[in-house]
């Protein structure tokens, strides 16, 4: 099956207590000079071609309910 | 390059825009004239933020002075902190202080609900911290849209989610307040936030800035664009080619950088290296040195430059007014900073010397060299302006005062009274909150001792002794709008009677005072008159208001909120043992019903929910000297131990109070109603009333000591194993089915 990804990240600006902390959590077992911000992964998997309009509607779903856009950006891929 | 106090002198006309910041001309043409020239773009963003309504309270002042003019005692000794400080401090005995406060977080929490309704818990949290006290609990008062919005569903579990998870994150016991609906809360939701705290009377602190030389620290999270929508302007205006994107006005919480926060602020206040501290509230850093500065006896200069960044690209008027969260400013003496510093580094916590403590009384703020800020603090902090804004009684009034609910028709049958009681117990201001208090940590520290659904939360502060504090978080917004002036009374004495149906003495209120515009000359009428209603309560109850927190501007296009002041008060209880719960305990008991019962159903949950949406009419009378007789009475029964359990009655009357008993208890009772019209005397919503459950050889006591104190006491039945709600002679109905009504709105409306 078609596979489309949707990478949603923190936006840049925005405070990442998650990403804060695992920036800390490597520099304290050894690795330095690595700052982490934090998102998340959508795989989806559509019935049917990735047609543009597919893409879209992925675009849609994740406006709605995988980001929130007050805080979030998002990018869809084609996987 | 940066506005510089050189050149704001040598470019005295250039345009600035200040209105865009929210300052009116007369406002601007005042900041001249305090410095003798045009403000620099930072000095303009000190002042555009700190002269705010939210930080200057310029509408309120001239109201909010009339609770200074009261006294200062509790029935327990004279605040240690009253009005002004960033909480007040009560004594409760034994060496041990109190400090509360609530705070609003109204507008974040629409714009994004589950960090706005975080953030809220956050800052209040941070105001106690500052008094020098352990935060040892919160509470919050949240009011929604009607549960059947598409927009609640996105709001009201977010919010709740937002308290929940910052508080579970602390290790902070929930204990309770309120969740509450009405249409105008629709697109101006309000989150209200307590915090309480504890410490031992030497250990109280003050903010202020004093000692030459001392050193000024900022510790805690960096600073970034958090909350700056207003500063990005000036920023866009100066920085145009290197300024920073439109930035979002979202500030985002870190818990656990919170948890470090209080850690190691509590163990800086125990090693003695604090002289001066402030919490970061609204207006950030232009907030804490100008409040720090003016307090003291000294004036001070900050390096801007040094200021940890999250992001690089902040202007300087951004920095000075950036919300990011998680931040304190100390005044710290020049031989304790490293003994400071140690202990910061032991808890994660980064800390900077951003300036020190000067001769003079100027705030001086540096930016890589050049000079971008030179003001008399005070101006900024404490001089703001002053507004005496019309008010005036409005005009609909008397006709919603007229259209009364007492005229109201009344389906007394069987069929009609239990689809009334049915109706009450479905509504959402009475309706189970257990989707949104299971979400909380009740528990955590193990020394809470009531918690959701009880009247009041209660605390355990001394194992030994079982000292404890209460606490109740109450405002019914549905008479407050009927009549302001009676309806904040009515709000205090709620949360006075939850308190007091505890056994807890009552102490001590704070208020966070939720309204509209304050340009509304009716909206600033019903504020005023609710200000004055709470100072003649507060008068007559004997009790102190110990600080609070105004938010204005709650409002639709023009329509305003239902005016909102939410009160919460203090009790104190000397043994934690002799607590009494609202649930019925044993079957048999005798229930009585303490208070008179008038015909009261004006802006009753049962006029909402049996007509249709009806706001109508008077709000009951209140009598505050039987409300102090009810609760001097209950803190008896109390201490004697006589009832079994004691629930106050609000919303939804004497049918809520005896079904919410029984369905805590996991039991039933059969009751016969006194008076001659059941609708009244199941849901008129008169006031200074509670329900006690008695065992039948502590009856004959009960009776004796109400009629001491003259309090009305009429027994109405008794308890029962069979899990049925029985009115003799006119019907009964499975306490499963009430359950059921009761149960299903908010998780129904969520799913």
């Amino acid at each position: 099956m078609p596979r489309v990804v949707v990478n949603v990240m923190p936006k840049p600006e925005i405070l990442d207590p998650q990403g804060k902390a695992v920036t800390g959590a490597l520099k304290r077992l050894g690795f330095d000079g690595m700052t982490v911000r934090q998102g998340k992964r959508f795989e989806i998997e559509i019935d049917g071609e990735v047609t543009p309009e597919a893409l879209q509607q992925v675009a849609a779903a994740a406006e709605k309910l995988l980001a929130n856009t007050v805080i979030e950006t998002f990018e869809v891929v084609n996987a | 390059m940066a506005d510089t106090v050189a050149n704001a002198i040598d470019t005295p006309d250039l345009e600035q825009p200040y209105a865009a910041l929210g300052v009116k001309n007369e406002e601007y043409a005042r900041i001249k004239e305090i410095l003798g020239r045009r403000p620099t773009s930072a000095e303009l963003a000190m002042y555009s933020v700190m002269w705010s309504e939210h930080c200057s309270y310029k509408s309120s002042k001239v109201h909010l002075k009339k609770f200074g003019a009261l006294s200062q005692d509790t029935p327990r000794g004279p605040l240690l902190a009253g009005i002004g400080e960033n909480a007040g401090v009560v004594d409760i005995g034994q060496g041990y202080a109190v400090t509360f406060k609530a705070e609003s977080h109204n507008h974040p929490s629409f714009v994004e609900p589950y960090q706005g309704a975080a953030t809220g818990v956050g800052g209040i949290v941070r105001d106690i911290l500052a008094m020098g006290a352990r935060p040892i609990g919160v509470m919050d008062s949240l009011r929604f849209g009607p549960l059947t919005e598409p927009d609640t569903r996105r709001v009201l579990p977010g919010v709740v989610a937002g308290v929940g998870g910052y508080g579970n994150c602390l290790g902070l016991p929930n204990i309770g307040g309120e969740v509450q609906f009405h249409p105008t809360y629709l697109s101006n939701p309000l989150v209200n936030a307590l915090c309480v705290g504890v410490l031992r009377h030497e250990e109280l602190h003050r903010a202020f800035a004093s000692g030459v030389g001392n050193k000024v620290i900022l510790f805690g999270a960096a600073t970034g664009g958090d909350g700056i929508g207003g500063a990005s302007i000036l920023a866009s205006e100066t920085f145009d080619e290197t300024g920073p994107a439109k930035r979002p006005s979202v500030q985002v919480g870190d818990p656990f950088m919170e948890k470090l926060l209080i850690e190691c602020t509590l163990e800086l206040f125990q090693a003695g290296v604090i002289q001066g501290i402030q919490d970061f509230g609204a207006a950030g850093i232009s907030c804490a040195t100008s409040e720090l500065a003016s307090a003291g006896d000294g004036g001070m200069a900050v390096r801007l430059e040094l200021v940890p960044l999250r992001d690089p690209n902040l202007a300087p008027e951004e920095i000075l007014m950036s919300e990011s969260q998680e931040r304190m400013m100390a005044v710290v003496a020049p031989e304790d900073v490293d003994k400071f510093m140690e202990i910061c580094r032991k808890w994660d916590v980064s800390a900077t010397i951003i300036g020190e403590v000067t001769d003079g009384d100027r705030l001086v703020i540096h930016w890589h060299g050049e000079c971008i800020v030179d003001v008399d603090p005070k101006t900024v902090a404490h001089e703001g302006p002053t507004y005496e804004r019309p008010y005036q009684r409005p005009t609909w009034l008397d006709e919603v005062n007229a259209n009364r609910a007492e005229a109201l028709t009344r389906d007394n049958t069987p069929e009609g009274l239990r689809a009334a009681l049915k109706a009450v117990l479905g509504h959402g201001n009475v309706a189970d909150k257990s989707w949104v208090t299971n979400q909380y940590d009740r528990y955590v520290r193990g020394n809470s001792v009531l918690a959701q659904p009880e009247d009041a939360g209660m605390i355990r502060i001394d194992e030994e002794t079982g000292l404890g504090i209460a606490l109740a978080l109450d405002a019914n917004s549905r008479f407050t709008y009927l009549n302001p002036r009676l309806g904040a009374q009515l709000s205090l004495a709620e949360a006075y009677r939850n308190v007091a149906a505890t056994g807890a003495e009552p102490v001590a209120i704070t208020d966070c005072l939720n309204f509209g515009s304050p340009e509304d000359p009716e909206v600033m009428w019903t504020f005023v008159e609710a200000i004055e209603g709470l100072v003649d309560a507060c008068r007559e109850l004997g009790i102190p208001v110990t600080g609070g927190n105004v938010s204005l501007y709650n409002q639709t296009g023009t329509t305003p909120i239902l005016p909102t002041p939410t009160i919460g008060v203090l009790g104190v209880i000397d043994d934690v043992a002799k607590r009494i719960r609202s649930g019925f305990a044993g079957a048999g008991d005798g229930i009585w019903l303490l208070g008179a019962t008038f015909e009261e159903l004006s802006g009753s949950i049962w006029a909402d929910a049996v007509h249709g949406g009806h706001l109508g009419g008077q709000p009951p009378r209140l009598d505050l000297a039987a409300e102090k007789e009810l609760a001097k009475l209950l803190r008896l029964v109390s201490e004697q131990g006589l009832a079994a359990s004691a629930h106050d009655l609000s919303e939804g009357g004497l049918a809520a109070a005896l079904f919410e008993s029984a369905q805590q208890g996991g039991l039933g009772f059969a009751v016969a109603l006194p008076g001659i019209d059941p609708t009244v005397a199941l849901f008129s919503e008169s006031p200074s009333r509670a329900l006690l459950s008695v065992p039948a050889d502590k009856e004959g006591k009960i009776a004796y000591l109400a009629g001491e104190h003259g309090v009305t006491a009429v027994r109405l039945g008794t308890v029962t194993a069979e899990q049925i709600a029985h009115f003799e002679g006119l019907f009964e109905v499975p306490m499963a089915e009430l359950i059921e009504s009761w149960q299903a709105p908010i998780p129904a409306a969520m799913a």
